[in-house]
């Protein structure tokens, strides 16, 4: 189902085409918005658990009294949520007022209208563009901006410091994960993102399924460095230097507090599905199934691009509970003469590949 | 390519900071991300102890040293009750200087995995702090059987310990070395090895042999830069020439000698050490006798002065004590291991990142309550 599919459904669609096309953005946003919101949660409680595995402790499991109380501490994320939306918003007296509040929506936006071209299933993307690909790595770094205002409209040390690195960090990180992209769109010879996937039904060496990451040793690598970028991107340990709350307190995020810095919070879970989303679809067949021809209804496609896409959201989350923090000067070197010249020759290999072998 | 010059930025690194190990304020000079100038701002946490321990009577002091130096209290009651039984000529039984030195050592791998735990957190790897946490635990547990404090235990006193060891103490603490001993290999594993820790550590904030002994730095920090310094080796207290450990040294494993990595290091190499001493001491240790047989009814040093040094955690732990010949100490200073160790952090971080500022700090592993004291 995509939003033209509901345009052309409307009775009205003919003599009202701007309210049609409102409704229909409307009724799209709204279980979209539902969805991070559910989703976060879940991962919240998620990351709750597999870091108290990690760490040899138990994590929620539901004592005291109220919403903690539930089951296996089922309901600590609904608690935390809560305690965020009662908390008191403090605008610093001498922040920017308009930029610091329009700042976590902003950084909200960006992760969230990248969800408008994720392909969850065959039938469920909201708006399959023939510049897939393109959009999602366009308006993903759009929340860079918001970053820089809410450490510039803080009119604190600590969110600037933040800021700057944040806008640093992501900027450099877009270009590896923008020439590993190019490896795939070189062989798919599309930027639709159905077009990719259906580009990897099938087998390849006659028992692997076709997922690009399979296609050829270049793929393959091309897959670990948007992976580990797109970790830099979202923020995340060993990458989150610019919120890494042992020297910048919470960097950015550092004077929000209450619904507003919930909104940061989602923004970085919303962004890691983006991420493992595109990861996903471009790497790993999307809604294919692992054994091509079975389980590949469109239901079937749902259940694999969120099992998928929830593996490498768990990866991440391993990560951050792993790993220690880089420090910002070898962030950058790691991008500039790690990440970016490979990802270069990978280009090259994957044409070569192409004209010699495929 | 030439080197921007711009402004200079002050930035107020604590009293309220994640990582400043307590309430310390460095006033940080930046350009960007550079850090050119370091001012430690100490004072907040100070209580007045030297002065308090003046109004005291010699029993009353002992509570004032455990809350000198929390993580380590043990070692603090130890310098002190070895500084009075000089300056007393007290001879305690052999029993009670085999408790002190097993409390002591205990404490001293507590004290170790706070320090590495922390630091573990300043370089922003969080689980291998909630492990060496966990193992902590399992030593104020024994501690807490023992004294009944798991904290402050003001256990030692002058002339013996405020109680004997409980029943199945020594299984107890054999259990809990069999237990510790290989989970050493699990924090290298997942801590002093990996790949992005080294990164940050190695070569970071090296601190020479000859500047750390101009600044008076002792302990780990300066075994850290190769110098093979250690009061239990150098000038033995208590029981200590009996026991057979090594003094390990920072050799640049990985980097330069001397540096955070080092330093971090001696430190896991250290607890093994520990862990050799307190297995001697359990096999030696008298099984009875009575641990308060050398207690004077009431302290009364004769007149004079003494400097005793032992090794704590941190360093090179001195107390100086005058006495009148009155119940009450004339003068009581305290030489304190970490405020030398915070003194050469302008020295050696000059010139690093931001975050390496952090991560220097950490390496030092200072405790406010005994700098301010």
């Amino acid at each position: 189902m995509t939003v033209d599919q509901l345009i052309d459904w409307f009775p009205i669609s003919a003599t009202w085409p701007g309210l049609t096309f409102l409704l229909a953005v409307l009724i799209c946003a709204v279980p979209v918005f539902l969805f991070i919101a559910v989703y976060a949660l879940v991962v919240i409680y998620g990351e709750l658990k597999i870091s108290s595995f990690m760490q040899d402790k138990v994590g929620p499991m539901g004592q005291g009294v109220g919403l903690h109380a539930w089951r296996w501490g089922l309901l600590q994320p609904i608690a935390d949520a809560l305690k965020l939306i009662l908390k008191e918003d403090i605008i610093p007296a001498a922040a920017d007022k308009k930029l610091f509040i329009l700042a976590p929506f902003i950084v909200f936006i960006g992760a969230f209208i990248a969800f408008s071209a994720l392909p969850f299933s065959q039938t469920l993307i909201i708006a399959d563009m023939n510049i897939g690909v393109f959009y999602i790595l366009a308006v993903s770094s759009l929340g860079v901006i918001g970053l820089i205002m809410a450490g510039w409209s803080s009119n604190n040390k600590w969110s600037l410091y933040g800021a700057m690195r944040s806008a640093a960090q992501i900027i450099s990180y877009e270009i590896p994960v923008a020439l590993s992209i190019i490896a795939v769109i070189m062989l798919t010879s599309t930027m639709s993102m159905q077009g990719i996937i259906q580009y990897q039904s099938g087998l390849i060496w006659g028992f692997l399924p076709n997922w690009l990451i399979f296609n050829n040793p270049f793929t393959f690598v091309a897959f670990f460095i948007f992976f580990i970028s797109g970790i830099a991107e979202c923020n995340r340990t060993p990458f989150d230097i610019p919120e890494a709350e042992s020297e910048l307190v919470a960097g950015a995020f550092t004077e929000y507090s209450g619904m507003r810095y919930a909104f940061f919070f989602l923004s970085e879970y919303a962004n890691m599905f983006v991420v493992a989303g595109v990861a996903a679809t471009a790497f790993l067949g999307g809604w294919q199934s692992p054994i091509p021809g079975l389980f590949n209804s469109p239901a079937w496609g749902l259940w694999w691009f969120m099992s998928k896409t929830m593996f490498l959201i768990f990866v991440m989350i391993w990560f951050r509970w792993t790993f220690p923090r880089l420090r910002v000067d070898q962030l950058m070197s790691v991008c500039w003469k790690g990440f970016t010249p490979i990802a270069l020759v990978n280009i090259f290999g994957v044409g070569i590949w192409y004209l010699t072998l495929g | 390519m030439g080197v921007v010059q711009g402004d200079q930025m002050v930035l107020n690194i604590g009293p309220q900071h994640p990582s400043t190990h307590g309430v310390l304020r460095l006033k940080v000079a930046t350009d960007g991300e550079i850090v050119s100038d370091i001012v430690p701002v100490i004072g907040y946490l100070h209580r007045c102890f030297e002065k308090h321990c003046e109004n005291s009577t010699y029993e009353q002091v002992i509570p004032f040293t455990d809350r000198c130096d929390y993580i380590a209290s043990m070692n603090n009651n130890f310098g002190y009750v070895v500084a009075m039984e000089d300056l007393m000529e007290i001879k305690v039984p052999e029993r009670v200087e085999y408790i002190r030195v097993i409390m002591a050592e205990l404490n001293r791998i507590a004290s170790h995995l706070l320090a590495l735990g922390v630091y573990g957190l300043d370089v922003g790897a969080f689980t291998p702090f909630l492990y060496m946490f966990r193992d902590r635990e399992r030593i104020l547990d024994i501690f807490e059987l023992t004294c009944g404090a798991r904290l402050l235990y003001n256990y030692m006193w002058v002339g013996g310990v405020s109680h004997d060891l409980p029943v199945g103490f020594v299984e107890t603490v054999y259990n809990f070395l069999d237990y510790f001993e290989p989970k050493v290999q699990e924090y290298n594993d997942i801590l002093t090895y990996n790949k992005i820790f080294i990164e940050r550590t190695a070569d970071v904030g090296v601190l020479l042999p000859e500047v750390a002994i101009s600044f008076g730095v002792s302990g780990p920090n300066l075994r850290g830069s190769g110098v093979k310094w250690d009061i239990r080796k150098e000038e033995p207290y208590s029981i200590y020439e009996r026991f057979d450990f090594d003094v390990p040294i920072g050799q640049g494993l990985v980097g330069t000698t001397g540096d955070c990595w080092d330093r971090f290091h001696v430190r896991m190499l250290e607890m093994i050490e520990s862990t050799k001493i307190i297995r001697q001491a359990l096999k030696d240790i008298p099984t009875n006798g009575d641990v308060h047989q050398a207690l004077p009814k009431k302290i009364r040093p004769p007149k004079g002065s003494i400097y005793r040094r032992t090794e704590s955690p941190r360093g090179d732990l001195g107390y100086y004590i005058i006495s009148d010949g009155s119940p009450q100490p004339y003068r009581l200073k305290m030489r304190s291991p970490a405020f030398t160790a915070l003194s050469v952090l302008n020295e050696i971080s000059r010139g690093w990142m931001l975050s390496d500022v952090i991560a220097v700090l950490g390496s030092l592993d200072i405790v406010l309550g005994e700098i301010d004291r």
